[in-house]
Order: C-alpha cells, then structure tokens, then sequence
C-alpha cells in the first residue's frame, strides 16, 4: 500500500502564459446579458437547459397519460404521440443534459477549479451560449411551425424521418435539424475555449495530474464531443439535403404511400452509423463529467482521498477512448453486415472494466470515510444505485445475441433512461445543491432537498427497474397504444398504470427543486466561502460568489492534490490545495517524493 | 441508519420483484433456447454485482456515518486491490461475452438445407412470399410495385412465376424446419418482430437482409413491427401460423402463384 498523493512536487514553475488583460463590462447588459464571464455564462446555459427541460418534462407526463391510461387525453393521437417522445428524447440528451453538464458546470467550474481568471476565449464563449440559445429558439418554433416538430424519434432514422407517414415532415424535421446544426456550432465554440483553457490556463502549481476529476471528466467529455459532433453536423446536412433538395444520402429508390419516388442509391444506414458514431460517445460525454462530479461529492462529503486518483483518471481517459469504436451496439439488429457483431460485442463488453474499476474506487473512497449525509451526498449515493444498475443492463444489450430479443422493447428504454436519464440527472441535483451556495453566497433549503431527493430516487427507481420486465416479455418501445396482444397479460396494463402515477409524482417532486432555488435565493441560510470545508480551489475565492477575474488581486498557487482530506497530523480534516506544505508535516504526506 | 435501510430495502425489493415478477418472457417457440440461457446466466452475474456493490454502500453508510470524533482514514490508493478487482471483473465480463459470442456465431450462420421465405414490410402492413415448386425466389424490385404486384416482383424472371405472394394475410410455417427469412422493405425501416421465436431483424429499403429460426411449437403468434415506422407503427400487424407439415401443405396448395394474381389482376 502506497500513501503518497499523486502529484506531489517540491518546486512550483513559473506560469506558462502571462495574465491576460480581461474584458471589463461597462454596463448591466454587457456584465449579466452578453456577459464575457464564464460564471455568469455557465449560470444561463444551466438556467436556459432546466427550462428547456422543464418543456420536455412536461412532454413525460403527456407520454406517461397515454401510456398508463390510453385514449384518456384525447388529442394525443399517434401523430403527437410520436412528437412528444421524440421532442422529449432530444431534449433530455442534447439540450438539457450536454447543454447542462458541459456549458453550464464546466463554465462554471473549469476556471474556478483551475485558479484561472476565466476561459481563454472569453468572447467566443459568449458566442458559445447565444448560439446555444438560438438553437433551443429554432427547436421550439418546431412545436408552432405548420404539421409541429417531428416525430421520426429522437433518432430520427430516415428515411421515414423525411416521409410523409411521419408527423412534422413538413417543418419539423428542418427545423429539428437546423437546430442541432446551430447547437454544434455553439458547442464547438465553447468546447474549444474549455480544452485550451484545460491545456493552458492552470495556474502555477495545478499539474494535470492534481487537477479535480470533474475538471477530468469534463474535459475528456469536450474533447469527445469535439469529435463526436461533427459526425451528427455532417449527417444533419446531408439529411437536410435529402428533405429539400431531392439528394439521396440516405434515401434508396422507394415508394411512398403508393409513390415511387425519384430517389436512389442512397443508405438508410449511413445515417445510422453517422448518427450513433455520434451518439455513443454522447452518452460518455454526458457520463464523464458525471463521474467526475459524483467523485468529488463523494470525496468530499464522505472527508476522504478519492480512492486510486490515478486510475481514475486513466479510466476517465479509457472510457473516452473505447466509447469510439462500440457505436455499432445500437445497430445489432440494423440489418448491418452480422459480423460486425462480434467486434462490437467485443469492445462494448471491455468498455465495462474501467467502468467497473469507476465504481469500486467510488465504493472505496466510502469505506472507511466520515460520511456526512449532506443532500449532495444522498443525490451521490443514488446515483451509485442507478448507475449501477443501469450499467449492469447494459451487459444484456452490449452482447450481441442477448439484445436479439431485447432491442426495441421496453428493456431498452429502462436501461437507457437508469444510466444515462436518471443517474447523470441525480449527479447534477447533487452538483447544484454542493455549488449552488458558490453561485449565490446562500444554501439551498437543506428539508426541501432531502424531499426532492427522496421522491426523485425512490420514484425513478419504481419507474424503471420494473419496466425491464416489460420489455423482458416483448413489450415494444415506441407504441402509441398497445392495443390487443395476446402474449400480454392484463396486469401489464396495472404496472403502466403505477409507472405513470409515479411519474406524475417524481414530476412534482422537481416543482419543489425549481422553488428551491428561487426561495434559497433570498431565504437561504448564509453559506460563507467554504460551507462544505472542500479542498478545491472554487472554494478560496477571495469573494462568494466570486467577482469577475476571480481571484482579486493574486492568483492562487497550488501545492497539492484536489483530495487532501483527513490528511494525518493536519488539523483540520481537510487541506486546500493552494496552502503550502509546511515543512515539518512533508514527511507525512509526501514520503515517495 | 435510515438512509442504510433503505439502500438495503432496495436491493431486497429488486429481487423480490425479479422473483415474483408476472411479467416474464414469453414460452419460446424457436430454437433460440440458447439466447434465454445466456440471458439466465447475465441475470445470474450482473443481480450478484448489484446487489453486492448496493449492500457494501449501505454497509458503509452505516458503518461509517458521521459521529463526533469520527476520521476518515487517508489512503491514495491500493495498487494489489486495484488490480485484483480489475482481474475479477475482467473474468465475469468474459463469462458473460464467451456464450454470448458462440450464440451469435450460430445466429448468423444459416444451416444449409433451410427453407428460404421472404417477408416484406410497408407501411403498415406485412406481406409475405414463398418459393413455388421451383424452390427459388424470383428477383424484385421497387420499381415493379403496384396496385396488383404490392411486392415488387419481377414479372419477366420466370424463377418468380410461381412464387406465392400471401399479401396482408397470415404467414404458415411448417413446424421443425429451419427456415431462412429474406426480409425487405419498399418505403421505411421496419422490423419483423415475434417474441416467442426471439430472433428479430430490420428490414431496410434498397436491402436484403436476413435471419433463421427453426419452429419449435404450433400455435398461432403475433407479428408485431419493432421498429418505428411512423404513425401506424403500433398497429402494423399480422400473424405466423405453426403447424404441422401435412396441414402446411394443404394450406400451402390453396394459395395462388404470382402468375395467377397477375393474370387475375388485369
């Protein structure tokens, strides 16, 4: 056994790049609206993403009226049925969690963590979050557009995505399009400023390998989405050329309600690769940061070194690297060459062993910690259940021949909403309690928390776990109504039933959250600079919440790891990281240097 | 304590309710057996790590809860407990990948001496096509598709003459034999989809593509499309027929070749 914190060094160089000179707003609109500030931008992607998502909440409960009691509301036909889940899948992936996550907690936190004064390309970054807006604007005109936004599913395979027999064809599918267009031209601009400001604006002191995992996790995520998107940009492009052009990408000679259309040559599956080469790595670009969010809160609420730093790091950059090449698990019954299978059976099992090893280190950090049950510890801890389970699910569907029977079935919609709905969502309940008292210098109302957390977790888990079982005996995704089934037993309809009551009530539950924050904005308990006595830097500012520039007059030195809690000798239980080692103490922590 | 429990109620609920569970996969009736058995055995695998990982949080919470006095023990890391927990799960990810990799092998490697049998979808309805006296399928194409040849048959290939061209109707298997199914579409993906025989595949304009059963049990069993095909996805249906070789046949000699249909058509 080793005890030596990772990082540690005796001498700190000097500063790579000289201080720049940063943009001073001269009025209210340049300091809170077009704002340069990457915390104040990091605030309106958050807030813009939980409004957006809000809309795509309330599209849930629409899904979960018809589903749990068919015909009940009677405008939703199978045309909007279609609507609904495809806006509500969209949504949630892209412009609530991506958007959240990345524009939102890495704008925030990459500076702050970082000792940098901001991001390096501050107007770009402000760019970044308008164009970001823009593109929620276009996608929900779709909802008022003539024939309403497209209901091709969020996956939006052609080429019944651009058919009539598909709702929204008409403006929907463009506008849809147009708009993840617009959302990859602000993510690039962003996810740009957070590599570079990664790469080059720590401040003295802070090595790569002291950098908190959030910081980790968030920029292996930007580096993947940097890569990922453009493969989704290139197919929206093609897609739209298809729609209003005539091209045929993606389009085969084929008849149309009776019509033989003047298409041909074109590949169905072309999209399909293009779209989940995308799309897997998206759900490690919402995982990562995740992971490295729930890896702090747990750290520091359970008052203990996050356990085997370094192979978290090198599981962070692991997971990155392999989620490139399993894209094709979401295309085992595509129709795609069957030998495929094999490779990406392979890659998709082997992607669990640093996925694995995240959730042990997680687990070991617990044990034999000081665990404070603070509410962002509660959301770390749920988030553990339903990871774990939802990864677990994916041992079914990543192996080949086991999501024979499964893909396209219920079992498919439980898992994906358990790994990458519930558990990444948790992780930012969790994230928003731990900085929201960093945002605005206040607590969150700690009863109202513990609710939330409660009706979300326990909810969620009564949602989902069950419905695998549904999809186990065959019950298909994507149904508007189930109809007769004879394979389908009437107790079927009870659980849909339940799920949608419990949905109805986890829905409530977030009503309590979106109050919270505006109650605690005035109400809350006075948080102080530090309230959860955490190492990180974010946590030194000279002022709470920080002022533009961050740091006053000096930036922070850093001389340590992200993780020195309950270091033995110190006398607190946590050091920060920007506070030298006196000399005396070295010994005790520094020993491999 | 309370937040222990309830961690530990947790897991004891998700096994009651996989124990107890009406809802089940349906009695199969392929020969895919081997696709349920590595089901059992991932459930096997994965409910032990659920619950072990579960239990051990809830072991920690409780037992390392915060009291006054309380210090977390420091300690980077543990290189020999790392890389022993790394070698244990590589194992159970290969135990799980193995059969799951022998299965898919025979799922894609059609027996020779099967049956060929082509199903086609459109929106929103299936059709099927079996070979004539010939055995063979003739060539189609969306090109040919009409009113009266819905299936885009080629009407110059002689090979097709006799297909038999079951539009809209129910499909008839005989039971015991290995059948290859061609599967097309002529407008949007599909998916030719019954539970009990577990295999399943998309079918994809301008392709062909393809799996095999054997049918194990008569019986009658629902066609239902898995894959999203627009407003009457959820009620794009059918039915197979499994019976026995003679009554197959009798059925199989009621029905009317492409040839006749044409004739009849004009």
């Amino acid at each position: 056994m080793s005890s030596a914190a990772p990082g540690v060094q005796e001498v700190i160089p000097a500063s790579d790049v000289a201080e720049a000179e940063l943009y001073h707003p001269h009025s209210w609109l340049t300091k809170y609206v077009f704002s340069q500030d990457a915390k104040i931008i990091g605030i309106q992607y958050t807030v813009t993403a939980l409004a957006i998502g809000t809309v795509a909440l309330v599209l849930s409960w629409l899904m979960r009226v018809q589903l749990g009691f068919p015909g009940v509301l009677s405008f939703i036909d199978p045309a909007t049925y279609y609507q609904f889940i495809t806006m509500h899948g969209m949504i949630m992936v892209v412009y609530l969690l991506t958007a959240v996550l990345l524009g939102g907690f890495g704008n925030y936190l990459i500076p702050l963590m970082l000792g940098a004064r901001d991001m390096v390309f501050p107007y770009a970054n402000m760019l970044s979050y308008w164009t970001y807006l823009l593109a929620v604007v276009v996608l929900v005109a779709s909802f008022f557009a003539p024939g309403g936004p497209t209901g091709a599913g969020w996956t939006l395979y052609p080429p019944q995505a651009i058919l009539s027999g598909t709702p929204g064809q008409d403006w929907g599918i463009i506008l849809m399009l147009v708009s993840l267009m617009l959302f990859i031209i602000g993510f690039t601009m962003g996810g740009l400023n957070y590599v570079v400001t990664v790469l080059q604006a720590r401040t003295r002191g802070m090595t790569l390998m002291r950098m908190p995992l959030t910081v980790w996790g968030i920029f292996t995520a930007t580096v993947m989405a940097l890569l990922a998107f453009p493969a989704l940009f290139v197919g929206a492009v093609m897609m739209l050329f298809d729609r209003l052009l005539g091209t045929s990408f993606f389009m085969p000679a084929l008849v149309e309600l009776g019509q033989l259309r003047e298409h041909g040559g074109g590949s169905p599956i072309l999209w399909q690769h293009l779209f989940w080469f995308f799309g897997h790595p998206e759900v490690y670009i919402v995982a990562l940061p995740a992971f490295g969010i729930v890896s702090d809160l747990i750290s520091v609420h359970a008052r203990r070194n996050i356990f085997g730093y370094r192979m978290m790091v090198w599981a962070i950059v692991a997971i990155g690297a392999l989620s490139f090449v399993v894209w094709a698990h979401h295309m085992y019954v595509s129709g795609m060459h069957p030998y495929f299978g094999f490779f990406f059976a392979t890659t998709t099992l082997i992607i669990a062993i640093p996925t694995a090893i995240k959730v042990y280190n997680w687990l070991l950090t617990l044990w034999r910690g000081d665990i404070h049950l603070t509410v962002p510890m509660l959301f770390a801890l749920g988030f553990i259940v339903t990871f774990v389970n939802g990864g677990l699910t994916g041992l079914f569907l990543g192996n080949v021949v086991v999501d024979v029977p499964l893909s396209d079935t219920l079992f498919v919609v439980a898992h994906f909403h358990m790994v990458m709905g519930v558990a990444p969502i948790l992780v930012i309940f969790g994230g928003i309690y731990h900085w929201y008292p960093k945002v605005t210098g206040r607590m969150l109302n700690e009863g109202m928390g513990r609710i939330h957390f409660w009706v979300t977790f326990l909810g969620a888990y009564a949602i989902f776990f069950p419905m695998h079982y549904l999809g186990l005996l065959g019950v298909p995704r994507r149904y508007h109504d189930l109809g007769e089934m004879a394979f389908v037993p009437p107790s079927t309809a009870t659980l849909n039933a339940f799920i949608s009551l419990v949905a109805f009530v986890v829905g409530f539950a977030q009503i309590v959250f979106l109050f919270n924050l505006f109650w605690s904005l005035r109400r809350g308990r006075e948080a102080g600079s530090n309230p959860w006595n955490a190492t990180t830097l974010e946590w030194q500012t000279p002022e709470t919440p920080p002022g533009h520039g961050n740091w006053g007059k000096e930036l922070p030195v850093v001389y340590r790891w992200a993780y020195d809690y309950s270091v033995p000798g110190a006398a607190r239980d946590y050091v920060p990281q920007n506070e030298p080692m006196p000399a005396p103490t070295r010994a005790a922590t520094g020993q491999a240097t | 304590m309370v937040v222990a429990l309830i961690m530990v109620l947790v897991v004891v609920g998700s096994v009651a309710f996989h124990l107890v569970s009406p809802w089940w996969w349906t009695p199969i009736a392929s020969n895919w057996h081997y696709i349920d058995n590595t089901i059992t055995i991932t459930f096997w695998i994965t409910g032990f790590v659920f619950a072990a990982v579960v239990l051990f949080m809830a072991y920690c919470v409780y037992r390392f809860r915060h009291r006054p006095g309380l210090r977390a023990m420091y300690e980077p890391e543990n290189k020999r407990l790392e890389s022993w927990l790394t070698v244990v799960t590589a194992v159970g990810v290969a135990a799980m990948l193995a059969p799951g990799l022998f299965v898919w092998s025979q799922f894609v490697t059609v027996p020779p001496g099967s049956s060929e049998i082509e199903i086609v979808g459109q929106q929103w309805r299936w059709s099927y096509r079996l070979p004539g006296p010939d055995g063979r399928l003739g060539l189609s194409d969306v090109r040919y598709v009409t009113a009266d040849n819905p299936l885009g048959l080629n009407p110059d290939d002689p090979n097709g003459r006799d297909d038999v061209v079951i539009d809209n109707d129910d499909l008839h298997l005989p039971i015991g034999k290995p059948v290859k199914v061609r599967l097309r579409s002529i407008d949007v993906l599909h998916d030719f989809y019954v539970p009990e025989f577990r295999a399943k595949m998309d079918m994809i304009p301008g392709s062909v593509t393809y799996f095999w059963f054997t049918p194990t049990r008569t019986g009658t069993f629902e066609v239902l499309c898995a894959e999203m095909c627009g407003t009457g996805h959820s009620v794009m249906r059918s039915r197979v027929l499994v019976e026995t070789e003679v009554e197959h046949r009798a059925w199989l000699s009621q029905q009317r070749a492409f040839a006749e249909l044409e004739v009849s058509g004009r």
